[in-house]
């Protein structure tokens, strides 16, 4: 029986945690009741992007685009879309809808026609347990120009050329460092996928593990080729545990056809591919931290150079490349690298995806050209801010970046401007703050962070993001002084200069880079003892204004029986017994109370 | 994997799997699948339109189901798209299905006897 229609059920972390799973099964029993189980395939996919309006259900041939879909809608999209062609337009995507309430196909909705997609091109597009799917969409024919019309070092060049830089985060020219582990000669060379994902808000990596590992496997392979390697790890942590599922059966796959193993397309070059769990250490990110770790040993940096594309893993020449990196090597060497070379500006070239979080509509997974303004990506992509709040900032770069004011979004995506603007690229978490927060606390979360992720083995970062994040205690709590605000710029300073590591060297980032663009904020913190953002709860309280309507709500929901008032008159708070959990905040229908 | 063709042969092979996935710009076969279709015979035709263009790797054609369109008299009914012109089809058994794919699918021929309308959108 030949399908008349596709069904792509996004199976992504995201959608799974948000209840995808159990989808395919109520696809096949209303399918079967309805005897037209044969006419229809059903594909799980990877992540399509859009997370925040998950589980996503895509029905082609209209290419219809159903988001937050639950178990009981797929009864009707059976009954109704499959079984008598009427699309289902309640559970269409509200902006796959025009204004005369026709529907838009998929790649016509605004989120994803603003993109350019490079690296993530097959995520939520494809099955990523068929490798013939991905051979379909031009998958390994990359490799196999590579290896039959391509000299090692002619590959190589043609990374230098493309412009590939990594986006990891560093962003040092792939090809150069290829060339670095090309020319140190050695009877043994190893790539190594960076698939450490750690940053808290980023999950581009496991997005594109979990729906194109291919991309990344012939990636590797195309490095290995170009360098001289013939065994490649993947470092992936055991909190991707679907990530680490596809890999295997990619990675089987890849070597039932033939294409991992002994003389690949009938040429000398043999390559194997292995997986190595890391525990979940955000320094084993870093190159030096991560090779001790595939060593067997404790995740800990050590001092550069050597550089691992001289001395890397077990002594031997190792190039270390992120998974967005890898997944954009296989559509330079087929499309070539003058194609890719004309997307993005002068100085950064390809694309870039981020992952779309914080106060932001439509949270998920992008990708634009480099040179795209922040304001493009949060308003045209991202939709913009829920409730029509002002932006504050835009976080990028993780615990190692730092935050964008608003009045710099207009900045074009390059690793150079992120720099200069006090940020940097990072590895791509974009995190969207709104004037509900509080720069303050927000620092003391990636300062948390860093000081739980710490190895250890240095001092200025072992301790000294430890008095930084006393210091903005104290500031939070409002015992902080002006004073203070110096010593912490100074110690922030002393740290970033004498770590061992990129860990330390970036983890006073956030403070510095927010210190510098939100210090009035910081003031008011210790000057006014007032918190700007409503955050910092001993510097707070809760309060009913004269638009309260008397419903009671609060006084029903108060933990503590603090508020009180009868039916349809003004409700007061007893400050003194409040804790300011912020329950009669959110639960108020007429916005009647305010932290101040 | 010894060579480029091997991989071009796999390739041609699954690009049939998802070549649903793609823009289509071509024919749409859309066949009215309401409760009235489907008791007057449509689901058989559906899929007979199915299998015809499976065997002859037709990539541009499409078949969707539809719904009612207010005929049911004349069930089951079925819509030719192509460009901006739409042929509509009715009283459509297999055997009528099957010379609709080959004379005006395969052949650009309308087949007039089963017509009940031709016009411009």
């Amino acid at each position: 029986m030949i399908e008349r229609s596709h069904v792509l059920i996004c199976s992504g972390s995201m959608c799974i945690s948000r209840g995808a799973k159990s989808l395919r099964d109520e696809f096949e029993e209303h399918l079967s009741r309805l005897g037209i189980r044969d006419e229809i395939k059903l594909v799980n996919t990877g992540c399509v992007g859009l997370c925040e309006q998950g589980p996503f259900v895509i029905v082609y041939p209209e290419g219809v685009f159903y988001a937050t879909i639950k178990s009981k809608d797929i009864k009707t999209i059976c009954e109704e879309h499959l079984y008598k062609g009427r699309i289902v337009e309640k559970l269409v995507f509200d902006e796959a809808l025009t204004e005369t309430k026709e529907v838009r196909a998929f790649d016509e909705i605004k989120f994803y026609a603003k993109q350019t997609r490079v690296a993530i091109r097959n995520c939520g597009l494809i099955n990523p347990d068929d490798i013939e799917e991905y051979i379909a969409k031009d998958g390994y024919r990359g490799l196999g120009k590579a290896l039959i019309e391509m000299k090692p070092i002619e590959v190589v060049q043609e990374m230098i050329d493309s412009g590939l830089r990594g986006r990891g985060g560093g962003g040092f020219s792939t090809g150069l460092k290829w060339r670095f582990a090309y020319n140190n000669e050695s009877d043994q060379k190893y790539i190594i996928c960076n698939a450490d994902e750690g940053d808290p808000g980023a999950f581009m990596d496991r997005a594109l593990l979990e729906g194109d590992p291919h991309s990344i496997l012939e990636g590797m392979m195309i490095g290995g080729y170009a360098i001289g390697a013939d065994k490649g790890y993947v470092y992936v942590r055991i909190e991707y545990p679907t990530a680490i599922e596809k890999l295997k059966i990619a990675i089987g796959q890849a070597k039932e056809y033939g294409l991992l193993g002994k003389n690949i397309f009938g040429t000398d070059f043999s390559f194997d591919i292995e997986i190595r769990l890391g525990a979940g250490a955000f320094v084993c990110g870093e190159e030096t931290a991560l090779i001790a770790s595939i060593e067997g040993g404790r995740g800990m940096s050590r001092n550069k150079p050597p550089f691992p594309a001289a001395k890397g893993l077990w002594g031997k020449p190792t190039i270390i490349n992120n998974v967005e990196t890898l997944a954009n090597i296989p559509a330079i060497i087929y499309e070539g690298a003058s194609w890719f070379s004309r997307i993005g500006t002068e100085r950064s070239k390809g694309t870039k995806v981020f992952s779309l979080g914080g106060n932001i509509k439509n949270a998920g997974l992008v990708e634009v050209p480099m040179g795209t303004t922040l304001r493009e990506v949060i308003y045209e992509i991202g939709g913009g801010i829920p409730k029509n709040k002002a932006l504050k900032a835009v976080q990028t770069g993780g615990p190692s970046g730092g935050a964008i004011p608003e009045s710099n979004l207009d900045l074009p995506i390059e690793y150079e401007t992120l720099i200069e603007a006090g940020s940097m690229m990072g590895s791509g978490g974009m995190v969207v703050i709104d004037e509900d927060n509080c720069m303050v606390d927000i620092c003391r979360f990636y300062l948390e962070f860093t000081v739980e992720e710490s190895c250890g083995k240095c001092t200025p970062c072992r301790e000294g993001t430890k008095k930084m994040l006393e210091m903005l205690e104290i500031i939070s709590s409002g015992e902080g002084t002006l004073e203070d605000l110096d010593k912490l710029r100074d110690l922030g300073n002393m740290v970033k200069n004498s770590s061992l590591c990129g860990l330390g060297q970036a983890a006073p980032n956030p403070v510095l880079s927010m210190l510098d663009n939100f210090r009035d904020e910081f003031e008011a913190h210790v000057v006014d003892k007032k918190c700007p953002g409503g955050v910092c709860k001993p510097l707070i309280h809760l309060e009913i204004l004269d638009n309260c309507i008397g419903c009671t709500k609060c006084a029903i929901n108060c933990p503590v029986d603090c508020i009180s008032g009868s039916l349809k008159q003004l409700h007061s708070i007893d400050t003194s017994a409040c804790i300011k959990c912020g329950i009669c905040k959110n639960i108020c229908p007429v916005d009647a109370i305010v932290s101040i | 994997m010894k060579s480029l063709d091997d991989l071009k042969k796999i390739r041609d092979g699954a690009q049939k799997k998802v070549v649903m996935r793609g823009k289509h710009d071509g024919i749409r076969i859309l066949v009215g699948m309401a409760t009235c279709g489907i008791s007057a015979g449509a689901r058989p035709v559906m899929n007979l339109f199915v299998e015809k263009i499976a065997e002859r790797d037709l990539n541009t054609v499409t078949v969707t189901p539809v719904g009612c369109i207010g005929e049911c008299a004349i069930e089951p009914i079925v819509e030719i798209l192509q460009g901006e012109e739409r042929t509509t089809y009715c009283r459509v058994n297999e055997e009528v299905a099957e010379r609709i794919f080959n004379e005006h699918i395969i052949g650009g021929k309308v087949v007039s006897d089963n017509v009940i309308g031709k016009f411009r959108l």
